[in-house]
């Protein structure tokens, strides 16, 4: 009980940040003409920024089902990796539920909070979080695709970019560190300029190509240093 | 147009799986080095393709968004966080866009 509270607490400022990036998230959902119940239905079961914003540009571009699933799977691949550490975070001997419910609620946030316990994560410390910040996000998504059609267009463009901001934050402090993140960062942003603009290939596809094409040169040319 | 209760549900599928098998199933660690290492680039390249030209196509003036951009990747680069990061660049486009 007291790890759940505690967790509750700590799910606090992640969940404000979560509302106003899903409430960003809302407005690309909107345009691709989503109702507000299926964008909480959305940010309820899947959970994930970058995700969702692949997907509702993928919906707006009418895909496949199979391309969708492969949007997905791209857009998310770097939860398996995450999946892996946790895995070796949580007690050998608890019920097999608490791994499907970490699981499944896994976010770059959450998995921060889990990891940073010693030796094994309290499963109930991060159900507190979810109690607090999932609905957070449903929320927020909603709020965004209802106010995103009432809103002054100026405060919707304004708002347009935090899902980016977000991105960015994640993407920059590791770059500091390691030059191979930093001149993957300037390659993703000049080939996705040049395919956007110069082919008529589509945004999700854009994305599904150059992860798997920069990520595998990545792995190529600047192997990661291990003892 | 395609079911939209289809494509969450092909959503939540994908990427539950993507998340939960990991951590159920298969439970040992990634021998092979070079998938090790393309799983550590992809999180950076699939954001980085996603955040341009993405940010000067959502705002009203490409401008706007280009020093958004810019702001946005100096906060972070100081290392000022998710909240104060997305303020900056959402500040940035509402105060340049008034301009504009």
């Amino acid at each position: 009980m007291n790890s759940l509270k505690k967790g509750f607490k700590d799910g606090i400022p992640i969940g404000l940040g979560y509302f106003a990036v899903a409430f960003s998230l809302g407005i690309i959902a909107a345009g691709a003409g989503l109702t507000p119940f299926q964008g909480f239905l959305t940010s309820f079961l899947v959970n994930a920024s970058a995700g969702e914003n692949a997907a509702f540009i993928a919906i707006k571009e009418n895909v496949p089902y199979l391309q969708m699933a492969l949007i997905m799977v791209v857009s998310n691949i770097r939860y398996v990796l995450m999946s892996f550490a946790l895995s070796q975070k949580i007690n050998p001997a608890s019920a097999m539920i608490h791994r499907f419910l970490l699981g499944f609620y896994l976010t770059d946030e959450y998995f921060a909070l889990a990891i940073s316990q010693d030796p094994y994560c309290d499963p109930y410390y991060s159900y507190g979080a979810f109690l607090f910040a999932v609905p957070c996000w449903a929320s927020g998504t909603a709020l965004g695709i209802i106010m995103g059609n009432i809103l002054p267009a100026r405060i919707v463009s304004a708002l347009s970019v935090a899902l980016f901001g977000m991105f960015l934050a994640i993407i920059i402090p590791p770059a500091k560190k390691d030059k191979a993140i930093a001149i993957l960062i300037v390659l993703s942003f000049l080939s996705s300029y040049l395919l956007s603009r110069y082919t008529s290939i589509s945004t999700s596809m854009i994305t599904i190509i150059l992860t798997i094409v920069l990520s595998g040169l990545g792995a190529l040319l600047f192997p990661t240093k291990e003892k | 147009m395609r079911n939209i209760y289809v494509y969450i549900l092909v959503m939540t599928l994908t990427v539950s799986l993507i998340r939960i098998l990991p951590l159920t199933l298969i439970r040992k660690p990634i021998k092979n080095k070079f998938i090790r290492d393309f799983l550590y680039y992809v999180p950076y390249v699939t954001l980085s393709v996603m955040t341009f030209p993405a940010i000067i196509d959502a705002t009203d003036s490409a401008l706007a968004g280009l020093l958004s951009l810019i702001l946005g990747s100096i906060a972070a680069y100081k290392e000022m966080g998710l909240f104060k990061v997305t303020v900056i660049c959402c500040a940035t486009v509402l105060i340049l866009e008034i301009f504009i």
